[in-house]
């Protein structure tokens, strides 16, 4: 089953931003989301992963009637943000958690496992 | 055990066979509303066929493999193109095989679906409903009157709940990661033997059976894992306080306290059974809160009165249990104990920071302990308080009885 891991967090747009810059500088060393990613793909279950900007960043596209509104910030405004997410392909909801589990996230982020749906027709032009 | 117009043979049987129909069916197809279903419908087919042609010489496997074919039916009406050959698995040519086949899986499929019913991604009411309707057996009708809560909201719990470990991917196996899952297991299956046990509120009828469904529960655990000491300890724990269910209540169904119980309406087999479930337990050496409630079980019921129980034993027994999993109502059984063992003062001070705290304030046991312990010290205005207190906090109309008896009395 393909399940998504999404990763939530309270990160404020400010630290994300500042985060992430760290990240990018290209002496920073691997850190434990490399060691995490890396355990994904070698045990094969890894078939996508993103980090997303901050959800202060989104854009959202509004149908109202015939309109299409566009809209700046994210859909719901919460203290709770989606700054990523991985999909993974394993047997069951218990491999799934373990999964979640294994995650280097900070204290007070909450990682959100959901199951996708298959036999869906749309689902068929992916092959 | 508690004498009284139970369940009849034949219900017992057919919710025994109706769980292993469904156990199975749920396992094979991973989804227990389609187990249901194909259950509900050997059923019925056995109500129509069976008059006529007579009880067959092995009804669970007549319903099972008719369930079987029915479930098979209804998933080729529902994808008449894509039939899972792995999903449905090989039927066998006859009868007779078949029925063999589906029965020798059978305590792992019954094991499979209490791992499903009490996963920890459900929550922990839902859990408990979950056992009860699929593993116990139980209706939905008699799970929302032992529970208080109305039967369309059980329902619809429970149809929310077979909709999730169907789509969210939770298996109808014993789990590779056994230790966490068990205790939650533990949990459900405690839950359950409590609420029949202290009898809070509802129907006592009902109330019986929850003790036996989570001691058959905890037999069915004990069978799979016997090196489990806490698994033990749970199952110890449940013989140990239903061997007194017979002397819990008086002719007129009041509940009659520990000391005034007649030692000799227990169950000496009951007794027998949890003591050595728990001695092997203890040998291995790693306790844990099953274990010691068992312990201090143990001690009442090897005790020839309640003078007589070794309250300074009991007393560092739930020392030990506040110290691996502190909890206020622990300190509420310690403060007694320690009240039988030292005198009322000692125990009074132990229970003060329960008291203070107000964490308890509606749990009538405290009071209860509050005016047990003021009696013993001396102060019985005091306790007349407490008494009437009790009274007020408890659910039980029996026990409110009984407690304003005793503030009548003080």
């Amino acid at each position: 089953m393909k399940y998504a891991l999404l990763i939530y967090s309270q990160t404020t747009a400010e630290e994300y931003a500042a985060l992430t810059t760290a990240l990018r500088q290209p002496d920073t060393p691997p850190g434990a989301w490399t060691d995490y990613t890396q355990a994904a793909r070698d045990a094969g279950v890894l078939l996508a992963a993103e980090q997303l900007t901050h959800s202060e960043t989104a854009t959202s596209v509004r149908f109202r009637g015939e309109e299409r509104l566009i809209t700046d910030g994210p859909f719901m405004e919460t203290k709770e943000h989606l700054l990523g997410f991985y999909l993974i392909d394993v047997p069951d909801l218990d491999a799934a958690l373990d999964w979640a589990r294994r995650m280097p996230v900070h204290d007070g982020q909450t990682i959100e496992v959901r199951a996708a749906l298959t036999g869906i027709p749309w689902q068929k032009v992916l092959g | 055990m508690a004498e009284g117009p139970g369940i009849s043979d034949l219900e017992h049987a057919f919710r025994e066979e109706w769980g292993a129909v469904v156990a199975t069916l749920a396992r094979r197809l991973g989804d227990l509303q389609a187990a249901e279903d194909a259950a509900a419908e050997a059923f019925a087919a056995a109500a129509v066929a069976w008059p006529a042609t007579g009880v067959p010489p092995n009804p669970g496997g007549w319903l099972t493999v008719t369930a079987w074919r029915k479930a098979v039916d209804a998933h080729r009406r529902h994808s008449p193109v894509a039939v899972d050959p792995h999903v449905l698995g090989e039927v066998a040519p006859t009868p007779g095989a078949e029925e063999a086949t589906m029965s020798q899986t059978l305590g792992d499929d019954r094991l499979g679906l209490v791992f499903a019913c009490c996963h920890p991604a459900l929550a922990l009411e839902v859990r408990v409903a979950m056992t009860l309707r699929y593993v116990a057996g139980l209706t939905t009708k008699e799970i929302a009157a032992a529970f208080l809560v109305p039967e369309p909201t059980l329902a619809q719990r429970l149809v929310r709940a077979k909709r999730k470990i169907k789509e969210a991917g939770i298996r109808f196996e014993v789990p590779t990661a056994l230790t966490e899952r068990l205790q939650s297991v533990r949990t459900v299956v405690y839950l359950v033997f409590n609420e029949g046990f202290a009898a809070t509120s509802g129907d006592e009828l009902i109330r019986g059976e929850l003790c036996e469904e989570a001691i058959w529960l905890g037999r069915l655990l004990h069978r799979l894992l016997p090196a489990d000491p806490e698994t033990a300890g749970l199952l110890a724990l449940m013989l140990l306080h239903h061997s007194r269910a017979a002397a819990r209540l008086d002719a007129t169904g009041r509940p009659v306290p520990l000391a005034e119980q007649d030692r000799t309406r227990w169950n000496a087999t009951l007794i027998d059974e949890g003591i050595r479930v728990l001695d092997t337990a203890l040998a291995r050496r790693e306790p844990g809160r099953y274990q010691l409630q068992a312990a201090i079980a143990a001690l009442h019921a090897q005790a020839a009165s309640f003078e007589e129980t070794d309250w300074p034993q009991i007393a560092l027994l739930y020392g030990s249990l506040a110290r691996l999993d502190p909890s206020p109502v622990v300190e509420v059984n310690r403060a007694v104990a320690v009240g039988l063992a030292d005198g009322g003062l000692a125990g009074l001070a132990v229970l003060e920071p329960v008291l203070a705290s107000g964490a308890l304030a509606g749990y009538s046991p405290l009071h209860a302990a509050h005016a047990f312990l003021l009696e013993k010290a001396g102060y019985p205005e005091r306790a007349r308080g407490a008494w009437s207190r009790a009274a007020e906090t408890t659910a039980n109309p029996a026990l409110r009885e009984e407690l304003l008896r005793r503030h009548e009395d003080s």
